[in-house]
């Protein structure tokens, strides 16, 4: 195949993902988006095998590689739960990120197959391209494992703080500047390994001082990374596809981390340096002034909501872990059997990563169209009879809104004290994910329900169906 | 009709740059080909993919800004997806890479990114299939 229609085939497979993720402006025409995505995937590998046409023994070779890759990955697809849709993702950005590793490491020991030149005589430009792809390639590796690790349970959760960690990634990042000139320089297979190395570590040193707290903001960085790196090395191979594609997802990231740091009303620079969303909730309690919370059972909860006319449920991450939004969508559907109004609010970093319980929600037959984002239905709890709060905490803590001492302070919260009854469902009287204490619990129109969420909900539906 | 537009275009484009291949004797790769041709030569068809990056970026930046919130999960997986993209140099580097080496390496790359593309676009299906409507 002429290189020409390869490049055209190649712009054309850049153009149907541009259009998958267009798609994405709503949920009927995703699922077409999607396949449209899938289409220049398959244009893009089609074309490089027709372009460099492999022989016999290449050809088994990448049929094989396809296979092992292809049935692990749609056995994951199929097998994930729901639940566990950030770890998921933050492991597949590692994985972009050594193959970016990979795949320049191997244009660096055969130029000659990437058509960047020979042994000893490859451009310094492509050289430059190459290097920037691999360092930004590892950090995403190791920091995405490290975010693997913590959002799956497996790492604590608690930032871990090095002393002089901003000297350390700073020394870190200045070798690494001065390994990418020696390797544009000199091309030394001693000067790429050293980037390589140099830029794990720096991966891993980013990641483990950010606390959990903060992981949609690092879950969506790392996503841009991964499209970064993707770039960078298809700069080295002049690859269209790879060029747009890398661009799309590296700004796909950007943004999605800036609506996270927004959703929070922290900046991204206080993210990256870290250390938030650690265990110092103990303190926070701690004013001298007794406060009463008043709590109810699943009964009274029961007769508040069917004698409401309008509900808005706040679900949070608590749901997911409980496990209870089928429950939760079981007492939507008996409330609605009572006359009663149900619609959901989500703020936007309810979860751990964005969307997150858009889909759970959606697992849990959830209608997209009842669920509603902060800006959307912010005005409306006024007019709700009862805000079911349940699993989430901090994104509905009121000061945040009032209090100009809190930490939280100017954080967008979802207003449920603004209802007419907070029904609250919380394991115990403890603090949230950033450590501070709630104080719409002590309101007087908050009504708490301890125990587990889907018990709870559960009981719920059990006292209305009654 | 569009079809034969096309490949007339293409036709076209395939003789200027013969043309300029012959002329310069030395073309880089093939995407800076085609803008070599256009240009006369006189930019380096680095200048042509930067450009084609930052544009990329703009256009990723608005169509990413109209995407639904209530999307954003799915968005995350299928971003996940179409970087993996980066197939293509493993393929190249197990389909026609003569050391060991870069083989192997290209060999792993080829395995992880198609982890990525296989899980990322079938979880991405799994994901919208569940989004539904109300039912009236």
């Amino acid at each position: 195949m002429s290189p020409n229609i390869a490049a055209f085939l190649y712009l054309v497979s850049g153009v149907l993902f541009i259009l998958a993720l267009r798609g994405l402006s709503h949920p009927t025409t995703s699922r077409r988006g999607n396949i449209l995505g899938m289409t220049g995937m398959g244009i893009a590998i089609v074309t490089t095998l027709l372009l460099a046409t492999p022989s016999l023994g290449g050809f088994v070779l990448i049929a094989v590689g396809l296979a092992i890759g292809g049935g692990a990955g749609a056995y994951i697809a199929r097998s994930i739960a729901m639940t566990s849709m950030p770890q998921l993702v933050a492991g597949f950005h590692s994985l972009v990120g050594l193959a970016a590793v990979l795949v320049a490491a191997s244009a660096l020991y055969t130029p000659s197959s990437f058509g960047i030149g020979e042994i000893g005589s490859i451009h310094a430009q492509a050289l430059v391209e190459m290097a920037l792809g691999v360092a930004i390639g590892a950090i995403t590796f190791t920091g995405s494992i490290i975010a693997f690790l913590k959002l799956d349970g497996r790492m604590s959760g608690k930032p871990i703080m090095l002393p002089y960690r901003h000297l350390i990634n700073i020394a870190l990042l200045a070798l690494i500047v001065f390994f990418i000139i020696g390797l544009a320089v000199s091309e030394s297979h001693f000067d790429f390994w050293a980037i390589v190395v140099l830029a794990l570590a720096l991966g891993v040193l980013l990641i483990v001082p950010i606390g959990g707290a903060d992981m949609p903001v690092v879950v969506s960085m790392l996503n841009s990374y991964s499209g970064w790196a993707a770039a960078g090395i298809g700069f080295t191979l002049g690859n269209l596809a790879l060029i747009v594609t890398g661009a799309l997802v590296g700004s796909s990231g950007a943004i999605l981390s800036y609506i996270m740091c927004k959703g929070m009303n922290r900046s991204f620079i206080s993210v990256i340096l870290g250390g938030f969303g650690g265990d110092n909730g103990a303190a926070a309690s701690d004013d001298g002034v007794q406060r009463t919370v008043k709590q109810g059972s699943a009964d009274d909860a029961a007769f508040l909501m069917a004698n409401a006319s309008k509900v808005i449920i706040v679900p949070g991450y608590g749901m997911a872990v409980a496990q209870a939004q089928h429950a939760v969508r079981e007492l939507a559907d008996a409330l609605k059997k009572n006359g009663v109004e149900v619609k959901y609010a989500i703020h936007p970093v309810a979860g751990r990563m964005p969307g997150h319980m858009n889909v759970l929600l959606a697992e849990a037959n959830v209608p997209y169209d009842e669920v509603f984002e902060l800006e959307d239905i912010n005005s409306e709890f006024a007019q709700a009879d009862v805000a079911y709060v349940i699993g989430a905490n901090d994104v509905t803590n009121p000061a945040a809104r009032d209090d100009k001492t809190s930490p939280i302070y100017g954080m967008p919260i979802l207003d449920v004290d603004k209802a007419k009854t907070c029904l609250f469902v919380k394991r115990s009287l403890g603090s949230g994910y950033a450590g501070i204490d709630n104080t719409l619990f002590y309101k007087d129109g908050t009504m708490m329900l301890l125990g587990d969420a889907k018990k709870m909900t559960d009981d719920i539906v059990k006292a209305i169906n009654h | 009709m569009a079809n034969d537009l096309l490949d007339k275009a293409i036709g076209d484009l395939d003789r200027a740059v013969e043309a300029v291949r012959t002329a310069a004797e030395y073309v880089p790769d093939a995407a800076g080909a085609a803008a070599h041709g256009l240009s006369g030569g006189a930019i380096d068809p680095f200048v042509f993919q930067l450009a084609i990056f930052v544009l990329s970026i703009f256009v990723g930046y608005y169509v990413v800004w109209s995407v639904t919130p209530a999307l954003h999960t799915p968005l995350m997986a299928v971003t996940n997806a179409i970087s993996s993209v980066i197939v293509v140099g493993a393929l190249l580097a197990v389909g026609i890479s003569a050391s060991g080496l870069a083989t192997g390496f290209g060999f792993v790359a080829l395995i992880l990114a198609s982890v990525n593309i296989f899980g990322g676009f079938l979880v991405t299906q799994r994901m919208l299939a569940m989004y539904k409507k109300k039912d009236k």
